[in-house]
C-alpha cells in the first residue's frame, strides 16, 4: 500500500516573495488539499540510501559510471491541456521528462531509457505498470504528472520507484510559477539523484560565466548567468569592456566580478535583482580575483600595490580592505572553506605557483602543494574535503586534494583546462578548457570526481571562468 | 623553457590591435552602466603632430619591451627600448603614457594578472629612474586576455609576454 503523504514544497519567486503550495500528488485526480507540515520526501518509507539490505536500489557513485543505471522516465501527464505563460501542460510534461532525463544522464551515473518507454495515463501515475517497465529493461521509474492550478501556478508532482521490488522510493511535489517551470524538472531529478546516491543534490542550481566570442586577440567578454543545464541563458554585461572571473554569492543576491570598464580594471559587485552594479574598492589599484565568504559578508580578493599583489578581504557592502598576506611574491586565488575558517591561495613565493592554506585572519600560512609543476587557482570544495586546482605542468590539467595536502588525483587530460568550479554536492567541477592555436576559443566542460565523466557543458557561444553556483531554494 | 627573442613588432600592427580592441560588438544586450570608448587617434589627418602617439611610435626604437617567461626583469634590450622612450618623453614633458602589461597563455588567467602588472611596473619604474615623472605613468594588466601573437608556438608566446607604452592623448 502507498503511504498516504501530504507533500509540500516551498520555491522562491523571482528571489523576493515566497510561494507557499501544496502538493497532494496521490490524490489523482487532484482534490484541493489543505496545507500540512511537509514531511521530508520519502520519510514514509525511510531508509539510509547507501545501505545494503535486502534488494534495495541504490547507485554506487563511484562504480555506477562503468553501470549506470537503467531508468525509466516517460513523459509526465497533465490533467487537461491548459495553456499557460511557458506553453500548454501536456507540451510542458514531455519536456520536463527530458529535463530530468537529461540531468540523470549527465550525471553518469544513470542511463534513462530510449527505446520502449510507453505513455503513461494520469490514473497510471501512482499505480505504475512495473511489469512492463521491468521488461523494458528499467531499475527505476520516474513518473509525474503536470497540472496548471487556477491561481496561476504550475503544480508538477514527482514519483521515483524501485522496479525490481515494486516500491515507491520518493515522491514530492512542486508548485512553480511558470517561469520556473524548468525548475520543478531539475527539482524532481535532483530528488532522484539525492535518493538513490546519497549524494547531495545538484542539479537546479544556476552557473556564472564569461560569455566569450571574437577572434583571440580581441576577444569580447561578457558575464553571462545561466542554468546548470546550459538553459535560461542570460547575458548581464554588453562586452564593450571585458568581464572575468565571476563568482555568485552564496545567498544568490549578487555576482562580484571583475571589468575592465573605463578601462580601470577592478571589481564589481553586480546586483542581479537590479541589474547594477558598483565597485568593491574605490581606488586605483588593480583588483582582482573576487570570492566570496560562505556567510556572503566578505569578499574575499587580490590587490596589486606598487606591483606587489597581496589578498585582502573587504565586506561585500564596501569598506576598508584588512590585507591578509604580505609576502612579496604573488598571492591570489584565495578561497574559503566551507565553515569560513580558514582559506586556500596560491602563491609564487617558492619561485613557482603553488597552493597554501591559511586561517581566515592570514595567521598560519603553510604550503601544501609539494608536487612536481605548479599549482594554481585553488577551490574548497562544499564538502569541505578536498580543493580542487590547476595543474600546470607542460599542459594544464584539473585535479583534487586534501586541504592538508596529499591525494592528488588529476582529473582531466586536456591540454589546456583551467578554473575549477564545484557543484553544489560536491560531486562534479565545471572548469573551461581553451584550444591552442589562432582560434583562442574556450568551452565549458564539467567533469565528476572518478574522472570518467567528462562532458561539455552547452553554452549560447564560448564560454570561460565557470561559477557554479549553490542549490536555490 | 623558451628563449626569448626579443623582436621589432611593427607599430602598424600595434595600432591596429589597438584600434580594433575599441570596436563594439555586433549585437549588444543592454548595458548596465558601460560608457562608449573614445577613439584616441580622433583628429589626426595626415601629418604627423609633434608629441603625438604617431611621433612616438615613430620615434623610439619600439613601444613594447618583452619578457622571459614567468619574468618581469627588465633585460638589455629592453633597457635599450626604454632608454629612447625616456628620451622621447624627455622632449615632451606633459604627455602621459599608460603602460600595459601582457602575459603569454601559459599561465593561469588570475596570476597572469598580476604578472602583468609587475611587467607594466617593470617598465614604469625604469622610465622613472631614466627622469620620467612618475605620475605622467599609469599601469593597466591585460593578463593573457589581449595577445599579439594569435599561434601557441614558443615565437609567439614570447611576443605576448610584453610591456606596451601607449601614449595618451
Amino acid at each position: 500500500m502507498l503511504p498516504k503523504t501530504m507533500l509540500k514544497t516551498l520555491l522562491t519567486v523571482s528571489g523576493a516573495a515566497l510561494l507557499a503550495g501544496t502538493a497532494a500528488a496521490q490524490d489523482v485526480p487532484a482534490q484541493q488539499a489543505a496545507p500540512a507540515p511537509a514531511p521530508q520526501a520519502g520519510a514514509a518509507n525511510p531508509q539510509e540510501p547507501n545501505a545494503q539490505q535486502g534488494g534495495e536500489l541504490v547507485v554506487d557513485v563511484v562504480g555506477g559510471i562503468a553501470a549506470p543505471l537503467g531508468i525509466a522516465i516517460p513523459t509526465m501527464p497533465t490533467t487537461e491541456p491548459v495553456d499557460t505563460p511557458a506553453g500548454r501542460t501536456d507540451a510542458l510534461g514531455v519536456q520536463l521528462s527530458k529535463i530530468i532525463s537529461t540531468d540523470l544522464r549527465n550525471s553518469g551515473l544513470f542511463k534513462p531509457l530510449e527505446a520502449g518507454v510507453k505513455p503513461v495515463a494520469f490514473s497510471e501515475v501512482t499505480a505504475p505498470t512495473f511489469e512492463y517497465w521491468t521488461g523494458a529493461g528499467a531499475s527505476a521509474l520516474v513518473q509525474g504528472y503536470v497540472r496548471a492550478t487556477g491561481d496561476g501556478t504550475l503544480t508538477v508532482g514527482c514519483y521515483l520507484y524501485d522496479v525490481t521490488s515494486r516500491n515507491e522510493i520518493a515522491r514530492q511535489g512542486f508548485v512553480v510559477p511558470p517561469s520556473d517551470w524548468r525548475r520543478a524538472g531539475h527539482k524532481c531529478a535532483d530528488m532522484v539523484y539525492s535518493k538513490l546516491t546519497g549524494e547531495g543534490p545538484y542539479f537546479d542550481s544556476r552557473v556564472v560565466y564569461v560569455s566569450e566570442t571574437g577572434p583571440k586577440g580581441r576577444r569580447i567578454k561578457r558575464l553571462a548567468i545561466m542554468d546548470q543545464d546550459g538553459e535560461n541563458h542570460r547575458f548581464l554585461t554588453n562586452g564593450q569592456a571585458i568581464a572575468l572571473t565571476p563568482r555568485l554569492s552564496p545567498d544568490q543576491r549578487s555576482i562580484v566580478y571583475m571589468s575592465y570598464l573605463n578601462d580601470r580594471p577592478a571589481i564589481y559587485v553586480y546586483d542581479l535583482a537590479s541589474g547594477r552594479q558598483r565597485l568593491l574598492v574605490g581606488n586605483t589599484d588593480l583588483t582582482f580575483a573576487p570570492r566570496v565568504s560562505p556567510d556572503s559578508r566578505w569578499v574575499l580578493f587580490s590587490m596589486a600595490r606598487s606591483s606587489n599583489t597581496d589578498i585582502y578581504r573587504v565586506p561585500l557592502a564596501g569598506g576598508t580592505p584588512q590585507r591578509l598576506t604580505t609576502s612579496t611574491a604573488i598571492d591570489t586565488g584565495g578561497t574559503y572553506s566551507p565553515d569560513g575558517s580558514r582559506i586556500a591561495f596560491e602563491s609564487d613565493r617558492s619561485g613557482t605557483q603553488q597552493l597554501y592554506v591559511m586561517n581566515a585572519d592570514g595567521s598560519q600560512q603553510q604550503r601544501i602543494s609539494f608536487g612536481s609543476g605548479r599549482y594554481a587557482t585553488p577551490v574548497w570544495s562544499p564538502r569541505g574535503d578536498l580543493i580542487a586546482y590547476t595543474k600546470i605542468g607542460g599542459s594544464f590539467r584539473i585535479g583534487v586534494m586534501s586541504p592538508a595536502g596529499g591525494n592528488e588525483k588529476l582529473l582531466t587530460d586536456g591540454s589546456q583546462d583551467e578554473g575549477p568550479s564545484w557543484s553544489p554536492n560536491g560531486r562534479v567541477l565545471m572548469f573551461f578548457r581553451s584550444s591552442g592555436g589562432g582560434s583562442g576559443k574556450a568551452d565549458l566542460w564539467s567533469v565528476d570526481l572518478t574522472g570518467v565523466n567528462v562532458r561539455r557543458v552547452p553554452t549560447v557561444l564560448d564560454g570561460s571562468d565557470p561559477a557554479w553556483g549553490p542549490l536555490r531554494p | 623553457m623558451a628563449k626569448v627573442t626579443t623582436s621589432i613588432l611593427i607599430a602598424t600592427a600595434l595600432l591596429a590591435t589597438a584600434a580594433c580592441s575599441k570596436k563594439r560588438p555586433a549585437v549588444i544586450p543592454p548595458a548596465p552602466s558601460d560608457t562608449a570608448p573614445v577613439d584616441p587617434n580622433a583628429g589626426g589627418n595626415g601629418a604627423i603632430v609633434p608629441g603625438s602617439r604617431a611621433d612616438f611610435e615613430r620615434s623610439v626604437t619600439s613601444n613594447t619591451v618583452n619578457f622571459a617567461l614567468d619574468s618581469y626583469d627588465i633585460d638589455g634590450s629592453a633597457r635599450a627600448i626604454l632608454d629612447s622612450q625616456a628620451a622621447w618623453l624627455a622632449k615632451y614633458p606633459n604627455v602621459t603614457v599608460s603602460l600595459e602589461g601582457h602575459c603569454d597563455e601559459r599561465g593561469t588567467r588570475e596570476y597572469n594578472l598580476a604578472l602583468g602588472d609587475r611587467r607594466a611596473n617593470s617598465a614604469k619604474n625604469y622610465l622613472a629612474a631614466r627622469g620620467v615623472a612618475a605620475g605622467r605613468i599609469s599601469t593597466i594588466s591585460y593578463g593573457k586576455e589581449r595577445p599579439l601573437a594569435l599561434g601557441s608556438d614558443d615565437q609567439s608566446l614570447a611576443q605576448n609576454r610584453r610591456a606596451v607604452t601607449i601614449v595618451l592623448n
